[in-house]
C-alpha cells in the first residue's frame, strides 16, 4: 500500500496571481477615491491610471451555477478578476468607464443587487445556523436574507446618516460580531439536561469551568454521575451547551431574539464601541421572522431621521441620550438594559447630565 | 431507492423578494439530476425545513480530518434519526465543511474560482460560501469519504486548510495597498508573515484556545480586527498628515463653509483641524490620533503621512466567558519596511503565542487571561516596555503596592535618555 499524501502547508496564498493587474500595477499608489454612485468606487492612482469597482451583494451561500454565472459576468466585464469584501459582497473591476454601466445594468438583469458602499446599509454579516452549526438557534442564511429583502432600498441606495454595519448571530457566543445593529439569539430558560447522556458524552470538569457565573456543578443523578445547574444564578448563556451537548439551551419557544445597537469597529471620531442591548423577547419566526424585521426597521428609520450626517448608530445615541432613543424608537427600557454584570457600573450615569 | 425531492413549504418563502436567495441555490442543486450532489442536496433541504418547522438544528460534530493535519475541517452528522436509529435523510447525514484559506484580501481570478467548483462539483454539495466569519472559503457539504480528495485536489491548487479549534486561526486583511489610498502598510505580507510563520499551530492545534490575526491598513479598521483579533495589527502614521491646500479650497467651495466645518472641522476628536479665513486648513498634528475622519470626508485634500508602520493591539474577542473584551495597544508604532523589520514582528507574535500557550487557562482567550494576569505581566512575559499609549487613564485606585517606584521612575528617565 503506497504512503498516504502528505499535505503541502502551504498557508495563506499569495494574492499577486489573483489580483486585478491594475491592482496589481498600482500597489501601494493609490492617490484618492469616490463613489459616483452606490455601489460604484472609482479608486485613482498616482500614475494616474483609474479603477471602477462595482459591488454588489450575494447570498453568501453560493451554488456553483450562481458562481460560475457571476465569474461569466467577470469574463465579460472585468478583465476576469473578482474580490470579496468581509461582507460578503463581490467586487469587480473595470478600467474603462465606459464598461461601468453595463455591468451594473448585467448584474441587476441577472438579480444581484448593486450597492453596500459608502452611506448604504450593507450586507449583513453572518453565520452557519440550521444550515451547518451544531449549537444554533436560529437560521442565518434565511433571517439574512428576509431582513435583505426589507432593506434592498437601503443596500441600494446611500441615504443613511453614514454607513450601517449590521451582524446576526445564531447563538450567544455572537461569531456574527459587533455591528450598528446586532440580531441576536437570547435564550430565556436554563439548559434542559439529559442526565443519561452527560457522564458519557461531557468532560465534566470542563464543563464546570466553562459557566461564567459558576452554576453548574457536579452531581450524580438518578444513580448516574452528572451534572446540575443552579436555576437561580444561571444566565441562560448556552456557554455549557457546546462542550456538552446533553445540556440542551436551544428552545423553540424561549430562545428569543434580541437586538443590540451601537457597536463600531472604525476609529473615525469616536473610539470603537462594542453594541448595548435595546431589544429582547423577539420571537424566533421562521422564515421571515418579521417582528424582528420591524423593529430593525424601526430603529433604522429613527437613525435616518434623526441622525446628523457622519454620525453613526453610536454617535446618534451619544449627542441624543438613551432616553430618547427608547422614546424616538418607542421601545421599552426595562430593568434587563441596566448592566449588572462586572464592571457594569462604568455603564450608570454618574453624573447630573440630564436631558428634559 | 432514488431520492425525491421533500416539500419545503417554509424555505420555499425565502425565494421570493429581491435579495439572492440561497434557497433557490440549493433547490437548483438538489434538483441538478444525475449529479453526485443531487441527492445530498435533496436531503440537506429535508432537514433544514424540519430545522425551520422545529426551530431546532441537527447536526452535532465529530472527528473528520485529512492525513497530516488535526483541524480546519469541521464535521457535521445529522441528529434527526428515525425509530430505527437511522438518519431520516441519509444522503445528508454526513455534511462537513472543509475550510480554505483564500488569497489575502481575497482577490480571485475566474480562473481559480471555476477550479474550485469543479472540484466541489465532483466531490462535494456544490454549495460553497465565500467567506466565512473565520475569513476562510467554506466548502460546505462533504462526505467523510470525500473530504481527503476534495482538500488534495485543492492543495494541489496551491490553496490550504484554514484553523479550527484551539488553534491559530486563519487571518483576515483588508483589500489595502492593493486598491486603498489610506493603505498605511502591506496588509497581505503582514497577513502572510504572521500566518504562514505559525502554520503549525493552525494545522496541529495545541493551543489553550483559538488565536486570531487580522491586519487592516488604517484605522478604519475595515476588517473588525480591534473586536475580534488577539492581534490586531491596525496601520498608521506618526508623521504629519498631508494637506493639498488647493484642493481643500475646492471642497469649500464645491460643499461650503458651513458643511465643511459641521462635518469635518468639529467632527476631529481632539479639535486638531480649523478652517483658516482664506479656506486652507490647519492642523495639529500633534494632537490629531489618526482617527481617519477627515481624511475619509476629503479624500482628495487630505491623506496620511509618509512615516507609515502600524500599531499593534492585543486581546479583542467576543463575549465568552467574560464578556466582550476590545483588543487594547501593546506596541503603539512599529515600522515594517525591512525584512529585519517583518522578522520582529514574527518575533513579537511568537512570543505572544508562546506566553499564551504557557500561561492561558484552558478555553481562555489572550484577552481573559490578559484580565486575569494584569497587562504588565504579560507585557514582561512577552518583552515589551511599558508605554502611555497603553491606558486611557492610570489607574484610580490605590491598592497597589508601590514599594518598587523609585527603581521604575529610574528606569523611565533612562529609556527616555536612551
Amino acid at each position: 500500500m503506497s504512503a498516504p499524501r502528505m499535505p503541502i502547508e502551504s498557508g495563506v496564498p499569495d494574492p499577486f496571481p489573483y489580483m486585478h493587474p491594475t491592482l496589481k500595477k498600482n500597489f501601494g499608489q493609490w492617490k484618492y477615491h469616490d463613489r459616483p454612485r452606490p455601489g460604484v468606487l472609482h479608486h485613482v492612482a498616482k500614475t494616474g491610471e483609474e479603477v471602477w469597482t462595482v459591488r454588489a451583494g450575494t447570498q453568501r451561500q453560493m451554488d456553483t451555477y450562481t458562481i460560475r454565472k457571476l465569474m461569466d459576468i467577470a469574463d465579460q466585464f472585468a478583465d476576469g478578476y473578482v474580490r470579496f469584501t468581509i461582507r460578503s459582497n463581490i467586487e469587480y473591476m473595470v478600467t474603462d468607464e465606459k464598461k461601468v454601466q453595463p455591468l451594473i445594468d448585467k448584474l441587476q438583469a441577472e438579480g444581484f443587487p448593486v450597492g453596500g458602499t459608502g452611506n448604504s446599509v450593507s450586507m449583513i454579516s453572518h453565520t452557519q445556523g440550521w444550515l451547518h452549526c451544531d449549537i444554533p438557534g436560529t437560521d442565518a442564511s434565511g433571517a439574512v436574507k428576509a431582513l435583505m429583502d426589507e432593506l434592498y432600498h437601503e443596500f441600494t441606495h446611500e441615504e443613511m446618516p453614514n454607513r450601517v454595519r449590521m451582524t446576526t448571530s445564531c447563538c450567544q457566543i455572537n461569531c456574527g460580531g459587533q455591528g450598528d445593529i446586532a440580531i441576536n439569539i437570547q435564550h430565556t430558560k436554563p439548559p434542559k439536561i439529559n442526565h443519561d447522556l452527560v457522564a458519557n458524552v461531557c468532560e465534566r470538569p470542563s464543563v464546570v469551568a466553562r459557566c461564567p457565573v459558576a452554576a453548574i456543578r457536579p452531581a450524580m443523578v438518578n444513580g448516574k454521575p452528572s451534572l446540575e445547574v443552579d436555576e437561580k444564578k444561571c444566565i441562560c448563556c448556552g456557554a455549557c451547551f457546546p462542550p456538552c451537548p446533553p445540556m440542551q439551551i436551544n428552545d423553540p419557544e424561549h430562545s428569543k431574539l434580541a437586538i443590540w445597537v451601537g457597536g463600531k469597529n472604525s476609529n473615525a471620531r469616536s473610539k470603537p464601541t462594542f453594541h448595548k442591548l435595546v431589544a429582547a423577547g423577539i420571537p424566533n419566526n421562521p422564515p421571515r421572522w418579521p417582528e424582528a424585521a420591524a423593529v430593525v426597521k424601526n430603529i433604522l428609520g429613527a437613525y435616518k431621521k434623526d441622525a446628523k450626517d457622519y454620525e453613526r448608530m453610536n454617535e446618534w445615541i451619544d449627542r441624543i441620550g438613551w432616553p430618547r432613543f427608547f422614546e424616538l424608537t418607542g421601545l421599552p427600557f426595562t430593568k434587563y438594559h441596566i448592566d449588572n454584570w462586572r464592571g457594569g457600573r462604568v455603564n450608570l450615569n454618574a453624573s447630573a447630565h440630564i436631558r428634559f | 431507492m432514488a431520492t425525491k425531492m421533500h416539500n419545503t413549504p417554509m424555505l420555499d418563502q425565502l425565494e421570493s423578494g429581491p435579495w439572492p436567495s440561497f434557497v433557490t441555490g440549493l433547490k437548483r442543486l438538489a434538483n441538478d439530476e444525475g449529479k453526485p450532489y443531487a441527492d445530498m442536496m435533496k436531503d440537506l433541504l429535508g432537514q433544514l425545513e424540519t430545522s425551520y418547522t422545529t426551530r431546532k438544528g441537527y447536526w452535532k460534530g465529530g472527528t473528520v480530518g485529512v492525513v497530516g493535519y488535526g483541524g480546519g475541517v469541521i464535521p457535521r452528522f445529522t441528529e434527526l434519526l428515525d425509530e430505527n436509529k437511522k438518519p431520516l435523510f441519509p444522503k445528508a447525514a454526513e455534511f462537513h465543511t472543509l475550510r480554505i484559506m483564500p488569497p489575502a484580501g481575497m482577490h480571485y481570478t475566474t480562473d481559480i474560482m471555476r477550479k474550485f467548483c469543479d472540484v466541489w462539483d465532483k466531490y462535494g454539495s456544490g454549495l460553497i460560501a465565500f467567506h466565512g466569519q473565520s475569513g476562510d472559503i467554506m466548502f460546505q457539504g462533504c462526505t467523510t469519504e470525500n473530504v481527503q480528495p476534495a482538500f488534495d485536489e485543492m492543495n494541489e491548487m496551491g490553496f490550504d486548510l484554514g484553523g479550527a479549534g484551539p488553534a491559530v486561526r486563519t487571518g483576515m486583511s483588508c483589500v489595502g495597498a492593493a486598491r486603498c489610498e489610506h493603505s498605511c502598510a502591506n496588509e497581505q505580507r503582514i497577513h502572510r508573515t504572521l500566518v504562514n510563520r505559525f502554520l503549525d499551530d493552525m494545522h496541529r492545534p495545541a493551543l489553550p484556545y483559538k488565536f486570531k490575526f487580522k491586519v487592516s491598513g488604517c484605522p478604519n479598521d475595515c476588517m473588525n480586527s480591534i473586536q475580534r483579533a488577539d492581534l490586531a495589527t491596525i496601520g498608521t502614521w506618526r508623521d504629519d498628515m498631508k494637506v493639498d491646500q488647493a484642493e481643500v479650497k475646492n471642497f469649500v467651495n464645491a460643499k461650503g463653509r458651513k458643511y465643511v466645518i459641521d462635518n469635518v472641522i468639529t467632527r476631529c476628536p481632539t479639535q486638531a483641524l480649523s478652517l483658516n479665513d482664506d479656506d486652507t486648513l490647519a492642523v495639529d498634528n500633534k494632537n490629531c490620533v489618526r482617527c481617519m475622519h477627515c481624511i475619509n470626508v476629503m479624500t482628495k485634500a487630505l491623506s496620511p503621512g509618509d512615516d507609515k508602520g502600524v500599531t499593534l493591539l492585543v486581546g479583542g474577542k467576543r463575549t465568552l466567558k467574560i464578556g466582550d473584551l476590545m483588543g487594547t495597544v501593546v506596541v503603539p508604532f512599529m515600522k515594517l519596511e525591512t525584512d529585519e523589520d517583518y522578522e520582529a514582528l514574527e518575533e513579537l507574535a511568537g512570543n505572544m503565542i508562546d506566553f499564551f500557550a504557557e500561561n492561558a487557562l484552558e478555553h481562555e482567550r489572550t484577552g481573559e487571561m490578559i484580565e486575569r494576569i494584569g497587562l504588565v505581566n504579560f507585557l514582561e512575559g512577552i518583552g515589551v516596555e511599558i508605554d502611555p499609549n497603553m491606558i486611557t487613564n492610570p489607574r484610580m485606585n490605590p491598592y497597589v503596592r508601590m514599594d518598587g517606584w523609585d527603581d521604575e521612575a529610574q528606569k523611565w528617565f533612562e529609556r527616555k535618555a536612551g
